[in-house]
């Protein structure tokens, strides 16, 4: 066991924590809201190579592990990234994967130009794919319908929906044009394996909103002072921060271990990659919260930047769905584990 | 180095060999009579333990143990608290017999060392008082020498064991004058002589435990522990054995049965409980819990494996742990329905009643070994620098 990263994996952390502090300060969080996307940081990301990070070497990238970029979607979540890195990282790595001459043409674009490909996290209904992310700023959605996954232009940007925590989301019409990159069990697979990876780089990314929170929670209660001692001596307060620590020390290891199991256990690599969702976004909830609260009437204020990590660390999983549903989908897993091992 | 959740092949190893020694050891009958008398230690599994090299595997070679790294142990550690096997007593002799290869004289270490990890005594804790738990430090029980002797006098609480053991670990009151941290001394006092009171006390879990009585107790200077007045300064040293713990394995015993619940049981459509959404929402939950359980715990053995002593880490795995156990035994007798409350005995009890069992065993697991409260007060103001009370 070593839970240290290599000392590769820390440049890359130092890289992308020098990168964030300079080209992400929580003014341009702020700046970027109520839109939710700085197109200025999503241009510095891409030539930083955080898309093609995610694209193995043959299809132009460099085939970082699913636990590299586990560590930037930390420093991402850290500093609350205005932009869809995520979704689309993991758009690029499966159209890596499908491969086929439509996958690899859209691939180029979102490598190449300034053309942003994100993907949808579950199939349409009614003809509208609800809430993708990255949507209301995505030029191509990849999504999975009927047992074919696609990929589609986006002609006409929908309106961005207004939500709790600022992401450029959209709800997109299908359009009957979408381009058919691979269907049948194949196609299911590797949008299954998306959904994994998205929820493994969203539990990173939710430990690093966590661990943030937290600390502003501690460093405003060693500052401020009630009854003439600083309000983090009393247990009532400490003792919240003291569990919200643990979670969130708790929901790092678990996220980097699923993004570990992705290479090195995949047997495992499902179902922890929804148990380190749900648990990550349990645990950053409550953080923020705890850390909001001890804020008092000052958490209140849209001047605070607490409130920014609260509204995300509630947010941003609910893309995919709400804890449970991911704690369900884990034990999905394992009972079907436990039924073949009898 | 590259990141790595494996524990290692040694740990592995020694997993396995633990899993063959329990499947082997820990027999049905034993169960029955752990469950029956409340007592978590027995004799013969203790002395098999020895002899099977899985009471000490992480003492030095030359005392009898096999050099094993603080992985190693845990994965080993692990296997038997998943098991629900009757460690206790190993536990408690082994902690007080590395306080003495640490901090004891020769004549300790020869006397005593060899007989406890060879499984011949047992050694209890005897800290807690009727008027003193998380505040340990505010110990009573006097110690009065007497020329090449001390006379004892006192009480102790939750001495589990107590009725099984040779010695009890005592933590003494020797000056009342000073600062109650600076009067301290401590003694391995023999239970078997006169003066010394058992009285059993039993607690809502069905385990065992004692309240002791000490009166006039001689104890000889040479089976004083440390220096006189300077319990508090052994008392450390003996925690600092206490952090490499396992932790979780009660709630994986208990997340076991429920999935093989689920997986055998219908509602009353016919439908597989392991299909209901919020039965797997709360198996998924129970799940994650433990993983990172687990994983909190294997952090403390990683640390130590490197040289360091863990220590807000180990109150950071203890808390999480045994308020999660608290959580998710609470949550699965919910999930079991009005049946969650049929107890071990009712042949309609699932799994022997393991969720109601465990449901109130876990009210002592959040308290013996530092309440949670003492451990969050040591994450706030160790972990996160902030000001003490």
């Amino acid at each position: 066991m070593d839970l240290n990263p290599s000392e590769e994996q820390q440049q890359l952390i130092d890289a992308f924590a020098a990168f964030y502090a300079k080209e992400c300060p929580v003014e341009r969080v702020r700046a970027a809201e109520p839109s939710g996307h700085d197109a200025e940081l999503w241009a510095s990301l891409r030539a930083m190579g955080a898309l093609e990070m995610a694209v193995d070497e043959e299809s132009g990238g460099w085939g970082a592990s699913l636990l590299d970029m586990a560590l930037v979607a930390e420093q991402h979540g850290r500093h609350l990234g205005p932009a869809p890195l995520i979704e689309g990282q993991v758009a690029a790595k499966v159209l890596a994967r499908t491969g086929g001459d439509a996958a690899a043409e859209t691939l180029g674009r979102a490598l190449g130009d300034d053309h942003l490909v994100t993907i949808a996290l579950h199939p349409p209904q009614g003809g509208v794919l609800s809430l993708v992310p990255g949507g209301s700023v995505a030029d191509e959605v990849v999504f999975f319908d009927h047992g074919r996954l696609k990929c589609m232009v986006v002609a006409e940007r929908g309106r961005p929906v207004p939500n709790t925590g600022s992401m450029p989301l959209a709800d997109v019409a299908v359009d009957p044009a979408a381009v058919e990159l691979v269907s049948g069990a194949e196609a299911e697979g590797l949008f299954e394996s998306a959904r994994d990876e998205w929820l493994v780089l969203m539990a990173n990314a939710l430990v690093g909103v966590g661990a943030r929170s937290l600390e502003l929670g501690v460093d405003y209660a060693k500052e401020r002072r009630a009854f003439g001692v600083p309000i983090g001596s009393f247990q009532a307060v400490a003792h919240g921060l003291a569990d919200a620590a643990t979670a969130v020390e708790g929901s790092k290891l678990l996220a980097r271990e699923a993004a570990w199991s992705a290479s090195e256990d995949a047997a495992r690599a499902t179902e922890l990659a929804c148990l380190s969702c749900g648990f990550s976004a349990e645990a950053a909830r409550e953080a923020s919260y705890r850390s909001l609260h001890y804020h008092g009437g000052y958490g209140f204020m849209l001047e605070f930047d607490i409130q920014l990590y609260f509204r995300r660390a509630k947010a941003w999983p609910a893309v995919f769905g709400e804890p449970s549903s991911m704690y369900a989908r884990g034990a999905a897993e394992r009972l079907s584990a436990a039924r073949t091992d009898g | 180095m590259t990141m790595d959740f494996r524990l290692g092949e040694g740990s592995d190893a020694l997993r396995d060999e633990a899993r063959r020694f329990l499947d082997e050891q820990l027999t049905d009958d034993l169960r029955e009579q752990m469950h029956r008398t409340g007592v978590h230690h027995d004799w013969d599994f203790h002395k098999a333990r020895v002899e099977s090299g899985m009471l000490a595997p992480g003492w030095p070679v030359e005392y009898g143990g096999q050099g094993r790294d603080a992985l190693e142990v845990l994965a080993m550690a692990e296997e038997f608290q998943t098991a629900g096997a009757p460690t206790y007593g190993g536990s408690t002799t082994l902690m007080v017999a590395n306080v003495i290869r640490h901090m004891g004289t020769e004549e300790q270490k020869r006397l005593i060392v060899p007989q406890a990890l060879s499984g011949e005594i047992i050694i209890v804790l005897g800290f807690t008082e009727p008027e003193a738990g998380s505040d340990v430090a505010a110990a009573q029980a006097r110690a009065v020498r007497d020329g090449d002797e001390w006379v004892i006098n006192g009480q102790k609480m939750f001495t589990t064991n107590a009725q099984e053991a040779d010695y009890v670990f005592l933590l003494t009151r020797t000056n009342p004058e000073v600062a109650k941290h600076k009067g301290l001394t401590t003694f391995l006092v023999p239970l078997r002589q006169p003066g010394v009171e058992i009285q059993p006390v039993f607690t809502v879990s069905g385990e065992r435990t004692n309240l002791t009585f000490y009166s006039d107790v001689r104890v000889d200077d040479s089976l004083r522990i440390g220096e006189v007045d300077g319990g508090w300064e052994v008392m450390t040293v003996g925690l600092t054995f206490e952090r490499s713990l396992p932790q979780g394995g009660d709630s994986r015993r208990l997340l076991r049965a429920m999935e093989r619940w689920a997986l055998t049981s219908v509602d009353d459509a016919g439908r597989p409980k392991s299909e209901d959404a919020d039965v797997r929402a709360r198996l998924g939950r129970a799940a994650a819990e433990i993983e990172v359980s687990t994983l909190l715990a294997r952090r403390c053995a990683w640390v130590q494996n490197s040289g360091t002593l863990p220590g807000v880490e180990g109150s950071m795995a203890k808390l999480f742990a045994t308020e999660a156990l608290t959580r998710q035994s609470a949550d699965f007798m919910d999930m079991l329905g009005p049946d969650g409350i049929r107890a071990d005995g009712d042949p309609a009890a699932v799994a022997h009643g393991i969720a109601e069992y465990l449901y109130r065993f876990a009210l002592g697991t959040t308290t013996y070994g530092g309440t949670s409260e003492i451990q969050r007060n040591i994450i706030a103001q160790r972990g996160l620098g902030l000001p003490r009370a």
